[in-house]
């Protein structure tokens, strides 16, 4: 047998032919394989798994139906082990319009508008392709948020690598970057924000976090539940082929060394389909011909169908034949299961058909009426009259199992032992040499951070900002997680994640408005993963409970080990605010004569900092405190005098000494602090900010603190060309190469 | 002053070069790849960046031959205003519209960033309101932005005073550094960088203003 190479469907001008010849060599035959015990296993069932399958249907299952329960009851599709947890989560507040278990979640920002994100990973994909990985990665959760009617206008990507000197990190780093900006760069939307982290304990799991928002007018969001028995089940977008096949199985399991095997399991991606499927999708929502829309995503047909079903107590009938396919002989099984990409499932108005067709030709996408809706609670596949598979559809969904997993309680930290002094001006040069804490523009410059000419902030400094476009408005956004903090606390570092996420909205002045969780794990089999599990759940709960920044959206993805080795935990938070008028935003610079005015208060917490690891190579102490009355109260202070404040920053990974280099840089303008103490310096103590002001704002941000108890200190001045702490200093233009250059050393 | 805007289903700075047009006084209209026909009493055309047909086969190369093109090519024969920007300008050299091609950058990777751009001419309906040699700031952002042409090609460039911009610090391995190059009627104007997205300061630079300004003004005019 032998796969066909796939060839992109692009529309042709008419003058433009090309002639293709396809010679195909394959057995006509085939019979669909016999069940056994070891094919079940292949499926990630597990023989309990199997067990339940019989009971609910009463008999042997087809070779079909085997494919299409493993497809949703899969750990990435039916959340079966985290399920428990994450309903403990807060997903409700008065500016949420709509939580978890829709495409994405969405959020009011006011004036009839919405914004409408999602983070999903694409780690195992990305590790084993890393280029078509992380792009299709980029297309899933921008596909999520179109389908829901909303024009995405921000996307951002946290990515997690192994060591540099690991002999996979560096052709990884250059095909996942390099895939994140090939499809969104082409699809037209800004990446305008994101993380890089480097540590061994990724050497075998990269990690790719796709984060994607979108802009829609709160009357115009469209749902995935089917309504109305007999109504047309139509498929838009690219044509089916067998890329992709088992991807979603494939995601639920560890790696071992038969990895390379798995390739074929990768989506390939088309983000010039993907933009006009875009455009095809909101023009067609316009017409009013949408009743219910679902893009086909992991498990792709299968769990597209069943959603749309099960959301809308109908059942779904499918006719296999009518689906568009681009390789020959496809069977029932693989097209159930294929995951190819830029393809959509939508049940549309009869009556409204005729408007629907023009909008597909226009934009030259294959389009299909492929089932439709039935009353009876049944998923009904057939191909060429042959029943393929029948099964109850609720229980396909409905039924899926459900883990309470065993787990135990992370033990607490060893107390950190003795931190040597080190000269401050050494210890920031260490950090800023390394990949993990040097600028990042090697990355982000493949990005197109630009398009649709409304950036105000484009990624190297906090939170990033796009305005809504026509209005006085913009957003913010960001995305962050301390997995070394998460490892050595998963309660403390979950709430730091969301922390975090909540200042640097707020140092860019956005008022935090929700977040959206990617957490990714190792093997929730084990306990003591489970246990940074639940940890972790715990504090980001805690977090956004207090922080008033409910999840409305999420992913989970588990199984992140090869060969029994696990990542470090890292559930990422993406993190959304508003600026109710982008003349208000702070992005401005620090300046000759400025004030460096610190907020909160530092204790030298050194435990698991970046100092310890970078330069002293120790992961070692605690996680630092987080007191989320103090973020409250020193966010809520930053915001309300936004007005004394030029620049600001967070205070989080390398503590005073990197911000206070940070903003430095950024401006070009020296600085100086007073202290050269290690732990005041390198401390990461959280609930703190960098305010760079002129003397007269400085009093009154001063004077503001006092009444309102809120702890702030002038700690340094910026102006000069050099950095100094203490009697320690150097040039920042030589601080500054060094930043620049870093990451391009490490990685190329 | 009026003008067009051509979509191809790839385009994605077209609604951006619609908001840059209007900003500047300009009555716009945007233009479907399919149709045969620009709108009646034309002065300007703009394409757009983006990925018109994906960049698959070559940037550009397949939005050439599409109905509109031919349109396109008609009106600059005509004597009328064309700009294309980024995507627009590989549109422009397949139609041969320009001289020259647009290669992968040297460095072989996407490259977004704001750059710094010497304002080579002053004599043309777009680079007007600029002073001869000022430099101006607007980003860049592609992948295949490194210009090529003949050693003939790049001297009649130079004699004859059409390249319109240069990079100051050669982002993309141009030759000659040139970022922008003007037709012989000097209508005609093919730019990598995108002057539409310098358009507000809040966005980092306003210096895309001017080209806008001078081209509306000057249109207006005649």
């Amino acid at each position: 047998m032998q796969h066909l190479i796939a060839i992109p469907t692009f529309p042709l001008p008419v003058n433009f032919r090309i002639r293709v010849q396809i010679c195909t060599v394959r057995d006509d035959n085939l019979q669909d394989p016999v069940i056994t015990p070891d094919l079940i296993a292949a499926h990630g069932l597990s023989p309990d798994e199997y067990d339940r399958i019989l009971e609910i249907i009463g008999r042997d299952p087809s070779f079909t139906e085997i494919g299409i329960f493993s497809a949703m009851w899969n750990e990435h599709c039916s959340y079966k082990s985290s399920k428990k947890w994450l309903r403990t989560l807060p997903t409700e507040g008065p500016q949420v319009i709509c939580g978890p278990g829709e495409n994405a979640g969405v959020v009011d920002i006011g004036d009839g508008q919405a914004v409408i994100f999602k983070m999903e990973s694409h780690n195992h994909p990305s590790y084993i392709e890393p280029y078509q990985g992380a792009a299709t990665g980029v297309g899933g959760i921008l596909r999520d948020v179109f389908t829901m009617g909303a024009r995405p206008i921000a996307a951002m990507n946290s990515l997690s690598f192994g060591s540099p000197d690991h002999p996979k990190t560096k052709s990884l780093v250059s095909g996942v970057v390099a895939g994140v900006g090939g499809y969104g760069n082409c699809f037209g939307v800004p990446t305008i924000g994101g993380e890089v982290r480097f540590d061994p304990a990724y050497n075998g799991n990269c990690l790719v976090n796709a984060f994607a928002a979108g802009l829609a007018d709160t009357d115009k969001i469209f749902y995935s539940a089917a309504s109305g028995v007999g109504m047309p089940v139509v498929y838009l977008g690219a044509k089916t082929g067998r890329d992709g096949v088992g991807g979603a199985t494939m995601a639920s399991a560890e790696f071992d060394d038969t990895i390379e095997d798995k390739r074929p399991t990768v989506q390939v991606g088309d983000p010039f389909t993907e933009k006009r499927l875009m455009e095809a999708t909101l023009e067609l929502m316009a017409t009013g011909a949408v009743i219910s829309i679902q893009d086909m995503g992991a498990a792709g047909l299968t769990c597209s169908a069943v959603e749309m079903g099960d959301k809308g107590n109908l059942g779904v009938r499918l006719d296999l034949e009518k689906v568009p396919t681009r390789e020959l002989n496809m069977t029932a099984y693989e097209m159930m299961l294929s995951e190819s990409q830029e393809r959509m499932l939508m049940v549309l108005k009869p009556e409204l058909e005729e408007q629907a067709k023009a909008v597909f030709d226009k934009w030259d996408l294959d389009f299909a009426i492929v089932g439709e809706t039935i009353a009876e609670d049944r998923f009904l596949i057939v191909m060429n009259g042959e029943v393929k598979a029948d099964l109850p559809l609720k229980a396909l969904s409905g039924t899926a199992p459900e883990y309470d997993r065993p787990w135990v309680e992370t033990p607490a930290a060893e107390p950190l032992g003795d931190v040597p002094h080190i000269d401050p001006i050494d210890g920031l040069k260490m950090l800023i040499s390394s990949p993990n804490y040097a600028a990042k523009q090697w990355v982000y410059e493949q990005y197109d951070s630009q398009v649709m000419a409304d950036s105000l902030r484009t990624p190297g400094m906090g939170s990033g900002i796009v305005r809504v476009h026509g209005t006085q408005k913009a957003l913010a956004f960001t995305s962050d997680v301390t997995p070394r903090y998460v490892a050595a606390n998963p309660f403390e570092g979950g709430k730091q994640a969301v922390a975090e996420g909540y200042r640097n909205l707020t140092a860019v002045g956005a008022l935090p408005l929700a977040t959206t969780d990617n957490l990714n794990f190792g093997n929730p089999e084990k306990p003591e993963i489970m246990g940074q599990f639940v940890g972790a759940i715990k504090g980001i709960g805690a977090a956004v409970a207090a922080l008033d920044m409910p999840i409305v959206s999420g992913n989970v993805s588990l199984y992140n080990e090869t060969d029994g080795s696990g990542i470090l935990p890292t559930p990422t938070i993406g993190a959304v605010g508003l600026i109710a008028d982008a003349d208000d935003a702070i992005t401005g610079l620090a300046r000759e004569g400025h004030m460096a005015i610190l907020i909160g208060e530092t204790n030298g917490h050194l435990g698991q900092s970046a100092l310890l690891a970078e330069v002293f190579n120790r992961v070692e102490g605690d996680a630092p405190p987080v007191d989320l009355a103090s973020e409250k109260k020193h966010g809520e202070f930053i915001r309300t005098n936004s007005a004394w404040v030029t620049a600001c920053s967070d205070l989080s990974d390398g503590g005073l000494a990197l911000a206070a280099f940070e903003m430095a840089e950024a401006a070009n303008v020296g600085v100086s602090l007073d202290t050269e103490g290690t732990a005041e310096l390198f401390g990461e103590d959280q609930a703190r900010y960098l305010v760079a002001c002129n003397f007269d704002q400085a009093e009154a941000l001063l004077a503001a603190a006092g009444n309102l108890g809120v702890p702030a200190t002038c700690v340094g001045r910026f102006g000069g060309t050099q950095v100094s702490f203490g009697a320690q200093q150097t040039e920042l233009s030589e601080l500054s190469t060094i930043f620049r250059n870093s990451f391009a050393d490490a990685v190329t | 002053m009026r003008a067009a805007v051509v979509v191809f289903p790839g385009s994605n700075c077209d609604r951006d070069m619609v908001v840059a047009l209007r900003q500047s006084g300009a009555d716009v209209a945007k233009v479907w790849h399919k149709d045969a026909d620009l709108p009646q009493g034309l002065d300007l055309v703009a394409v757009p960046g983006g990925f018109s047909f994906g960049d698959y086969l070559r940037c550009g190369a397949i939005a050439a031959q599409s109905p509109i093109c031919r349109a396109v090519v008609d009106h600059a024969n005509r004597g009328g205003y064309v700009l294309g920007v980024c995507n627009g300008f590989q549109v422009l050299s397949e139609t041969g519209l320009v001289p020259g091609a647009l290669m992968r950058n040297s460095g072989l990777k996407f490259l977004c960033k704001t750059v710094g751009l010497t304002v080579e001419t002053q004599d043309s309906a777009f680079t007007a309101a600029y002073s001869q040699g000022s430099e101006i700031q607007v980003p860049i952002a592609h992948h295949d932005g490194n210009y090529y042409a003949t050693e003939d090609e790049l001297k009649a460039l130079d004699s004859e005073d059409r390249v319109a911009f240069r990079y100051s610090d050669n982002p993309n391995g141009s030759m000659s550094s040139i970022a922008g190059v003007l037709s012989a009627n000097r209508r005609v104007l093919g730019m990598m960088p995108h002057p539409e997205r310098a358009m507000d300061a809040q966005m980092g630079s306003a210096d895309g203003q001017a080209l806008f300004r001078a081209l509306v003004g000057q249109t207006t005019q005649a």
